[in-house]
Formats: structure tokens, C-alpha cells, sequence
């Protein structure tokens, strides 16, 4: 097996919020102790609901910002603050929006290039071109797609724009947050086979975000489950959705609805909500809504345990 | 007699580059108890089609239709204040963003006591107790407490029910549901749809779904009608419809799903849905059909039988060609 192209040891983001003028400061816990190996030509996939803390483990594995604790090594090198300039060009990322990370005044052309006039400044104008015409066809635009602006495209058309722009770089790394969300199902299918086709030709390591169950279960080889910020379950993809051990696992896969209506499924119903990430459960995060707590999930926290497939769950492996 | 029978409705809106059709020619009728999914991609025309019956559209919107009447009553003969008066009690309709229809100024109780006074002229009393009873009835917990509680207090999935229990308030005989769970997580989704089909078995009203996502029509609806460029190309149960697609735009959608699919590359549908300025002049989807020839780029197809699911197509598979193929 080849090396892993980025080693996450504990990864944790909190952020210091005040709500209202006089209220005290509060401490939101987006993301604790996420660890995870990424390696060449394979896809983890990070999924949860919304606030469970998928963007901002985006934002740390690309060089937005710091994590509050933890480490991170990208391609060997220790991705302190120091050394984010020589790691930029490693690792790109996508986000859900074609519509808001393009800049609308910029030719596509130009939107290409950007990206070797700051990091390669050595790079003669014409080697800049050429490249960015070569990466447009690559990603099955055309040549003459080259001089328009954004708003001539269609979402599914802009999603393509900004892979290639993510790769002109030669990025190992390519963090997919929400990818084809935004996208209509006939789109959808021709921008993960572009992802696909990309993935194999540059043996690219994807962190695939989605919400979407059966996108992930397509994308991925392993998984992340996250909730309130935590994992709560990781593992290859296949063990995941057969065999799911966490309860909020089997929630959120029986909640998921199948295209088929004659499935069979007997659905777990979650009660109550999702609690604020301001005022976290004092044992397990899932405590509050789970159906298999005893006392002890209330006051102490499981961790992530296993070999290939950990979770992180007092009781796993019960049958319920 | 149908509870809602809508035929040939067609709009037109007027841009500044030139007219759009936005519906061309659909065909809704719901029967009471029935729920219909309307499912397409986003600019299809669903949520058009809807506002169109309501009377909500602007005044760049040209409605026109052979027929339009809810329960006998012809929807085009209502005064715009006769309409209203229908719309909200036994038409509602709830939205994908609660935001959109709940009012952030005032209180959940306020709100929902309104459309009891509006329409169902309940005294104080009744309608402080009706209105804790609805929220009840959508699964908010402490409804009591949560009458004086303001909409951004409150989640998106909470916010989702007030818009449901303002809308079954005055116990509706129809809930157009547009994109009700879009914006909801798979949790809450479910949560969600569970409240609305438990609602609409107890009551016997009808539903209309409207939605882009297969994995919800599959779990929800009993018929399904898929529209593409403003056209309903076909309809059908259910079942049926997952078994046997009939127009070549469904097949191709539902061989786009990811969990059908057999192998790592996915099957596409080539091409986009047609703007205002390329809009194929014989069958809306022959640009990207596979099996489109001269005739498909040349004439708008008719609709075929019930037993080909009203398919809007020359060449409606059916289990003879796909044998062939
Ligand atoms: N800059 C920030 N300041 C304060 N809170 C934040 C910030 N970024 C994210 N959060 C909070 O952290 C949690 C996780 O957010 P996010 O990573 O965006 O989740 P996801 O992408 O899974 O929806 C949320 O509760 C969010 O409100
Ligand atoms: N007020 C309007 N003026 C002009 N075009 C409109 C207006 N409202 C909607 N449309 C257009 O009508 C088409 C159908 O829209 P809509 O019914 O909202 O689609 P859907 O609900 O299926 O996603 C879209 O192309 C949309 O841009
Ligand atoms: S640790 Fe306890 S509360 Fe948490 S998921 Fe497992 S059983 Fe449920
Ligand atoms: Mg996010
Ligand atoms: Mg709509």
C-alpha cells in the first residue's frame, strides 16, 4: 500500500462566541478529535448533518486555518502554519456552490491561470495558457469555453470550472465539500464520473463531504460518520452500511430514502433534535437521543475504538 | 368527480427578452385521499404550476387552461377574494423555506391563531386551545411554552412544523407540499414525512408533493407524475413507475440514480434541460434522448395510453423494445 498523503492525529476546532452584547463568551466545539489516513487514489467520505462539523474539518485539512489542537501532516510535512505556503499547492478544494466561488467578473481562462500566477510566478504567460486550455478539456470543456464568463455556464458546467481550477496545480489532495448538492440528478452522475476519471488518472486522494448517503456509498472506499462534531464511527465503506455499529449510524442509514418503493424498512425514529454544539452533552453527544443509552452514556464519553472499523459506543455491538 | 382537476394549464411569463413558457400544457388532477408526487429537476415549472392555481403568480404571468376546478367549482369564475378565501382553508400550502411564509415579527401562537380567526372564526378561548392542540398534533413538545416563542428561535425542522400546523389549521382538503423536506436533514426529513402522511391518512385530505428527489417519491407517493421543461412527460403509480418507466427522460433518470447503479461509471443524460432560446421544436427532450430521430426533432409527440403511463413520447418503452434494445 502506498504511503498516505495526510495523516490527521486528533484534529479539534473550537471557536470563542459571544451571543449578544453582555452574554459571557462560549466555546463552540465544531470539531474534536478527528483521525483519519488519506491515501493516493482513494476516497474518504465525511458525512453528518448539518453542524456536525464536515466544512470545518474541510477548512483545517486545507490550509484555511489551524486547528485548535491536534496534528496534521500532508505529503510528510508537518502542516504548522510555517509551512502552509510550500503545502498550498497540495492540497485543493471544491465547494457545493458553483454559483458563489466564482468569481464573475474573471474570463474562465483567467480563473484558470490564477492559480500558477501566485504560486509558479516563474511560469512564462504562454506555459500558463496552454496549461490551463490542456486542464479544460480534461475536464470536458471546450476550447471555446476558454474567453467566456461565469454566468454563461450551467451549474453543472461551473462545477467542472471549478474542479479544473482546483487541479492546476497538481494537487495530491482534492477536499470535495458537498460536490454535486447543488446539482440536478442528470447533472449530478456526469460530475462524479468526471471525479472518478480524475481520481484514477492523477491518484488523487479525495475527502469526499456529502450528506448523501447513496453519493457516498457510490464515492467512497472508507467512511467518517460524524455527529456534534465527533466521529462516532469510521471503517471501509462496505463494513459501514453492512454492518453499521454505532446506533446514530443505523438512524441516519434508515432514515435515508431508497428509490425503491417496495423496500421494506422499518425506520428508526430519532427523537428530539440535534443539541446546540454551545451546550454539549456531558458523556456521549448521542446520549440524549439514543435508544440504547444506559447511565454511564450520560456521564462518561466513549472513544473511538477498534481496528479497522471503530466506533465510538458503550454499546455497539448490542442487538436492539 | 376529481378533488382537483386541472387540464392543459399553460404560463407564459413576459421577460425582457421575449416571452417563456414556464408550463406547457400539464394536466394535475387529484382524486380526495390521493397523494400525488409532481417530481423534476429545479426550473421544470412545479412550483409555477402551483402558484398558477393559487393565483399567485405576478402580473408577467399569462395563466391559461382548458379546465381548473377544485371540487366542482371553477377556480377561473372565483373573484381574487373568493380565491383567497379557499386558499388557506381548504387549499394549503406549505413551502421548502419556513421562513418564506412565517412571519419572523410575531409569535408562533399569534400566527397560527390568525389563520383560526381568519378563516375559521373561533372565539379567544378556542383558538388558544386549537392552536396548542395543532402544535401538539406535529410533535413539538411543550406546545403550551411554545406559543410565545419567534420563529428564528426556533430550528429548521421546528419552523417546517409551525408551517405545517398553520397550514392543516383549518383542516385542509388539499396540502400542496412544495419541496417540504429540501432543506431538512435526513432525520428531520423523515420525521417530517412521517408527521405529513400520518396527517393526511387521519384526515383523508389529498396531497401534492412536490420534489426532486426519487428516494422521497419512492417512500411517499402513491401516483407520480415527472415533469421535464415545464411538460408532464409522464405519469404513473409508484410502483410501476420504478418497475416500468415508460418515457425515456424517466428511464434515464433513474439509471442517473447512484444506488442502481451496476457499475463505477454512472449512466448520464446527456446535454441540459432547454432554456428560453433553445427549445427544441418537436419533443422537449429529444436533444438528449438516445432514441430520438427525425420525427422526435420535428414533432411535439402525443400522449400515450394509461397503459404506457401518459407518456408524452413517439417511442414510450414499454417491455417489447427494451427486449429488442
Ligand atoms: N467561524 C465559526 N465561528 C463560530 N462557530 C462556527 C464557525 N464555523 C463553524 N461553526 C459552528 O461549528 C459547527 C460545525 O459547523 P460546520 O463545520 O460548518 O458543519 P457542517 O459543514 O457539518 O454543516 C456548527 O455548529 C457551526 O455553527
Ligand atoms: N416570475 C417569474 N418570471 C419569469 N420566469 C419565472 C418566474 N418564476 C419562475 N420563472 C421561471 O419558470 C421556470 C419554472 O420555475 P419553477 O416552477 O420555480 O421550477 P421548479 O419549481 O420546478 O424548480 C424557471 O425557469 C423559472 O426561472
Ligand atoms: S454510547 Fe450510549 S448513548 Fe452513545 S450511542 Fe452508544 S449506546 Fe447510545
Ligand atoms: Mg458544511
Ligand atoms: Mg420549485
Amino acid at each position: 500500500m502506498t504511503a498516505p498523503v495526510v495523516i490527521a492525529k486528533e484534529l479539534s476546532r473550537h471557536y470563542e462566541v459571544k451571543d449578544g452584547l453582555f452574554a459571557e463568551r462560549q466555546t463552540v466545539r465544531a470539531l474534536s478529535d478527528a483521525s483519519f489516513k488519506l491515501s493516493p487514489g482513494k476516497t474518504l467520505a465525511v458525512v453528518g448533518e448539518s453542524g456536525c462539523g464536515k466544512s470545518t474539518l474541510a477548512r483545517l485539512v486545507t490550509l484555511i486555518e489551524p486547528p485548535t489542537t491536534g496534528s496534521l501532516e500532508i505529503d510528510g510535512i508537518s502542516a504548522v502554519p510555517e509551512n502552509w505556503a510550500s503545502l498550498r499547492s497540495s492540497v485543493q478544494i471544491v465547494f457545493q456552490d458553483p454559483y458563489g466561488s466564482l468569481n464573475p467578473r474573471q474570463r474562465i481562462g483567467a480563473i484558470l491561470e490564477e492559480p500558477l500566477k501566485i504560486s509558479r510566478p516563474e511560469m512564462s504567460a504562454s506555459e500558463r495558457t496552454a496549461k490551463a486550455r490542456e486542464m479544460l478539456s480534461l475536464v470536458g470543456l471546450r476550447e471555446e469555453h476558454f474567453d467566456r464568463y461565469p454566468h454563461m455556464f450551467s451549474g453543472g458546467q461551473r462545477q467542472r470550472i471549478a474542479v479544473a481550477r482546483a487541479l492546476m496545480l497538481n494537487p495530491k489532495v482534492l477536499v470535495l465539500d458537498e460536490p454535486v448538492s447543488a446539482l440536478d440528478l442528470s447533472i449530478q452522475s456526469q460530475i462524479l464520473n468526471l471525479l472518478i476519471d480524475l481520481q484514477e488518472k492523477f491518484q488523487l486522494a479525495y475527502l469526499f463531504i456529502s450528506h448523501d448517503l447513496s453519493v457516498v456509498r457510490h464515492m467512497a472506499d472508507d467512511l467518517i460518520v460524524m455527529y456534534l462534531g465527533r466521529p462516532v464511527e469510521t471503517g471501509p465503506k462496505e463494513e459501514v452500511f453492512a454492518n453499521p455499529r454505532h446506533p446514530y449510524t443505523r438512524a441516519l442509514l434508515s432514515a435515508t430514502p431508497t428509490a425503491d418503493p417496495l423496500a421494506k424498512k422499518e425506520r428508526i425514529k430519532l427523537e428530539g433534535e440535534l443539541p446546540s454544539p454551545l451546550d454539549m452533552p456531558a458523556g456521549c453527544p448521542f446520549a440524549p437521543r439514543c435508544w440504547r443509552a444506559h447511565d454511564n452514556c450520560h456521564t462518561e464519553r466513549p472513544v473511538l475504538d477498534g481496528n479497522q472499523h471503530s466506533v465510538a459506543c458503550f454499546y455497539a455491538d448490542v442487538e436492539d | 368527480m376529481p378533488l382537483l382537476e386541472i387540464r392543459n394549464l399553460t404560463v407564459e411569463f413576459a421577460t425582457a427578452s421575449g416571452p417563456f413558457r414556464a408550463v406547457d400544457g400539464a394536466d394535475i388532477v387529484v382524486e380526495s385521499g390521493d397523494i400525488l408526487a409532481i417530481v423534476g429537476e429545479s426550473g421544470s415549472g412545479k412550483s409555477v404550476m402551483m402558484m398558477a392555481m393559487m393565483g399567485l403568480l405576478p402580473w408577467t404571468a399569462t395563466v391559461t387552461s382548458d379546465v381548473m376546478r377544485f371540487d366542482g367549482q371553477d377556480l377561473a369564475d372565483l373573484s381574487t377574494r373568493e380565491r383567497r378565501r379557499l386558499m388557506g382553508k381548504d387549499i394549503a400550502m406549505i413551502f421548502q423555506e419556513p421562513m418564506s411564509s412565517l412571519n419572523p415579527c410575531f409569535n408562533v401562537g399569534y400566527q397560527i391563531k390568525e389563520a383560526l380567526r381568519q378563516h375559521l372564526g373561533l372565539d379567544r378561548k378556542e383558538r388558544h386551545n386549537r392552536a396548542i392542540e395543532l402544535l401538539e398534533q406535529v410533535g413539538i413538545p411543550s406546545p403550551e411554552k411554545r406559543l410565545n416563542v419567534f420563529p428564528h428561535q426556533l430550528s429548521g425542522g421546528m419552523n417546517q412544523r409551525v408551517m405545517i400546523a398553520m397550514a392543516i389549521a383549518c383542516s385542509p382538503r388539499l396540502l400542496i407540499a412544495d419541496e417540504p423536506t429540501t432543506a431538512l436533514d435526513v432525520t428531520i426529513q423523515a420525521q417530517v414525512l412521517d408527521l405529513l402522511t400520518g396527517l393526511q391518512r387521519d384526515t383523508g385530505m389529498a396531497m401534492i408533493l412536490i420534489t426532486h428527489d426519487m428516494g422521497v417519491v419512492a417512500e411517499t407517493a402513491e401516483r407520480v407524475s415527472v415533469q421535464y421543461a415545464g411538460q408532464k412527460v409522464e405519469e404513473q403509480p409508484v410502483t410501476d413507475l420504478f418497475a416500468t418507466p415508460h418515457h425515456p427522460y424517466t428511464f434515464a433518470l433513474l439509471a442517473a440514480l447512484p444506488e442502481r447503479a451496476t457499475e463505477k461509471h454512472l449512466p448520464t443524460i446527456k446535454g441540459v434541460v432547454p432554456g428560453q432560446f433553445d427549445r427544441p421544436s418537436g419533443c422537449l427532450f429529444s436533444p438528449r434522448c438516445t432514441f430520438a430521430d427525425e420525427t422526435c426533432k420535428s414533432t411535439p409527440p402525443a400522449v400515450q395510453p394509461a397503459s404506457l403511463g401518459y407518456a408524452r413520447c413517439h417511442y414510450p418503452i414499454s417491455a417489447k423494445t427494451e427486449e429488442t434494445a
